[in-house]
Order: structure tokens, then sequence, then C-alpha cells
């Protein structure tokens, strides 16, 4: 039940684009197609969970027992910097198209804030080694749940007539506000 | 702008407004957006920022040649986390209540697109006082509009700015300002303000 409840948590009520801002350049840069939103977020959702369980691991097996918990951020940015690296060699070796399509948004999942947030939140709110699991999918989750739906919207947005100003990233922003909006109301579940 | 292009004013100037992180670039989103519910989070949050960056520049653009091409991201990356968590210590020192507010977004500062990115683009290529002068004006700008991004959403979500109240009795808080959804309206309203400016500018 308490598991269940993370993943919703992080998934709706707490989604990380709309209610906590984390990974917003790749929302924002990602976001003009479905095909590739969907493929963006299987890769976000990917290396959260595996950062998830490693982070967790370094630091209550290395960084706790040695009591250098100071170096929390050095070894996690290290930690996920390496698993990008290792999750593009994967997928080149594995999916040439998908290789292609996801371009060069992989290497950036490196700087991607959601991804460094999930484990310093995993952190702060003290989760065990299960519930950090299932806190990265279900961030991961609502993360790829945000990405789709921002690009159903904006490749709808392509036909319409919006004004010159607002182009590219002003109407980008103002949907998203309306999608963070939509998503408030799951606080209530 | 009708200064010359590398001259080393443009290089503090530019930041603020040509090539402004934010408005132009759109680097840096998370932390624009989280933590500006009030204009001193905004504040707090660029001067911490500015501090990492204009550390981190002077010692990249002072090691750039000594860092193998191939693992510069990593090293680049190692540079920036100690020095965010030396302003987090700092912070949590000194400011407690500060630290307290932007929680998380302080130790996030390492993702920060904007750093990273001058990093790669400039400090790495230039000398280190070039370096500072580009990060000093990156950091202008990225602070000009926290501190404005901040300041419209307290004062429509709050009444106030920098905690001082300056709305009447009368005025009724409009709560969604300081929530999620008002930071992407204000900012894609201060994008498309942005954004008719220049054309104007461009028009004449």
């Amino acid at each position: 039940m308490n598991l269940l409840l993370i993943f919703i948590s992080a998934a709706l009520v707490n989604n990380f684009v709309l209610s906590y801002f984390l990974g917003i350049c790749p929302f924002v840069g990602v976001s003009k197609r479905i095909s590739s939103a969907v493929s963006m977020g299987m890769a976000v959702t990917f290396v959260m969970t595996i950062t998830a369980v490693v982070t967790w691991l370094v630091y209550h097996l290395i960084l706790v027992p040695f009591r250098i918990e100071i170096l929390e951020y050095v070894s996690f940015i290290l930690v996920i910097a390496s698993l990008v690296q290792l999750v593009e060699m994967f997928i080149r070796k594995v999916s040439k198209p998908l290789y292609e399509t996801l371009g060069i948004y992989l290497p950036l999942i490196t700087t991607n804030c959601a991804i460094l947030g999930l484990a310093l939140f995993a952190v702060l709110r003290e989760y065990d080694f299960i519930e950090s699991l299932i806190f990265g999918l279900g961030a991961g989750g609502g993360f790829t749940l945000a990405l789709v739906i921002m690009a159903g919207i904006r490749q709808d947005l392509e036909l319409g007539n919006v004004p010159k100003i607002f182009q590219g990233a002003g109407i980008t922003m103002i949907v998203a506000g309306c999608l963070a909006l939509a998503f408030m109301g799951f606080a209530g579940i | 702008m009708a200064r010359k292009k590398n001259s080393l004013t443009y290089e503090v100037l530019k930041g603020i407004w040509d090539e402004n992180p934010v408005m132009v670039s759109l680097l840096g989103m998370c932390p624009t957006l989280a933590v500006t519910n009030s204009a001193m989070n905004g504040l707090a949050m660029s001067l911490a920022t500015g501090f990492v960056l204009l550390c981190s520049s002077l010692i990249i653009s002072l090691v750039r040649n000594l860092i193998p091409s191939q693992v510069r991201i990593a090293g680049y990356v190692v540079i920036i986390a100690t020095f965010v968590t030396v302003v987090d210590r700092f912070m949590a020192a000194f400011f407690p209540d500060l630290s307290k507010a932007l929680g998380p977004y302080i130790p996030l500062i390492v993702v920060n697109c904007i750093i990273l990115g001058r990093q790669e683009a400039f400090s790495a290529k230039n000398n280190p006082g070039r370096s500072l002068l580009d990060s000093f004006g990156m950091t202008l700008g990225f602070m000009s509009v926290l501190v404005v991004l901040g300041g419209i959403r307290e004062l429509l979500g709050s009444g106030g700015i920098f905690n001082i109240q300056v709305m009447g009795d009368w005025f009724n808080p409009w709560m969604v300002m300081i929530l999620p959804p008002g930071a992407f309206f204000t900012l894609g309203i201060l994008i498309a303000m942005v954004n008719l400016i220049n054309q104007r500018r461009g028009s004449k």
C-alpha cells in the first residue's frame, strides 16, 4: 500500500515536471513529436530507475559508513554521468533508429535535473531500497506521461494560429501552465 | 546593440539581453521556475548560482588545456559539484531559513544547464579574464530574470515584494501565482514580452 502510494505520488500528485519543475529542458526540447517524446520518456525512466537503485547503494553502503555524506553531490553526479554513458552505448548497440531519434538528448540526460533531483529526494525522504526503486519508476512514468501529453498538444498547436511573439517557448510555457493546473487536481487523491 | 562584438564590455553585457541565458537560450529553466515564488528566493538562488558559475569558470578556464577532451564533461561536473557543495554548506550554516526554502534546488545547481553550457561554450576556449566577465554577465542576466519573475509572482500571489506588503487590504492574492502553474504562465508571458521588444527593435 505504501509502495503504491509512493508510485502514485511520484507519477501524478508530485509530478516531477509539473510540480517540481525538474527536467524542464527535455520537456521543452523533445516534446515536438509524440514518437520522440515516448522514446525520450523511456530512456529517462530507464536511467531514473537504475539511478535510484545505484545512488541508494552508493549512499548507504559507501557514504554513510565512511561518514562522507558531504561528497553526496559529487558522487551522485558521477554515478549518473557514467550510467548515462552506459545507457547510450547500450542503445547504440541494440537499436540504431532509437539512437538516432534520441540523438543529442541522451547525453543531456546527464544534466537532466530530474535524475539528480530524484536521487536527492530519495535520500531526503529516507526511502529504503525498494521504496527508492518504486520512486524511480513512478517519477519516470510521470515524466513520460507529462512529456507525451505535451507532445500531443504541441503537434496540434502547429496547426493553430499562435500570435507571433508567443511562438516557440512562450506558448510552450503557457501550455505547461495549463497542464500543471490540471495536474494539481490530482492533489486530492 | 551597436557595441563591438568581442569587446570586453560586450562579454558582460551580452548575458543581460542578447544572450540572456533564460530568455533567449532557455537554459536553467528548472531553478527559474521552481524557486521564484518570491523575489527573495529568486535573488538568493541567483547569487548561489552566480558564485558557482564564477568560481567554476575561473578554475575551468585555468585548467582548460590540462583536461583531455574525452573526459572534459565529467571533469567540469566534478568541479561544479565541488563548488555547489561549498555553497550548500555555507547557506545551511549562515542562512538556514533560505537554505530550507530553496531545499534540494541548491544541490540541483550542479545540473543547471547554464553553468555547464557556459563552461563548454566559453570557458573551455577562453582565458580566465574573459571567462570571468562572461560568467559575470550571465549571472546578471540570470539574476534579473529570477528577481523580476519572483517579484511579479510574489506581488500577485501574496501581495508583497521582498516580504514587504505593498498591496492594501482590498487586494485578493492570486494563490495560483505562487503555485507551479503561475510560474509557467508568468515565464511564458515574460518570454513573449521579450520577443515583442526584440521585434519592435528589429523593425526600426
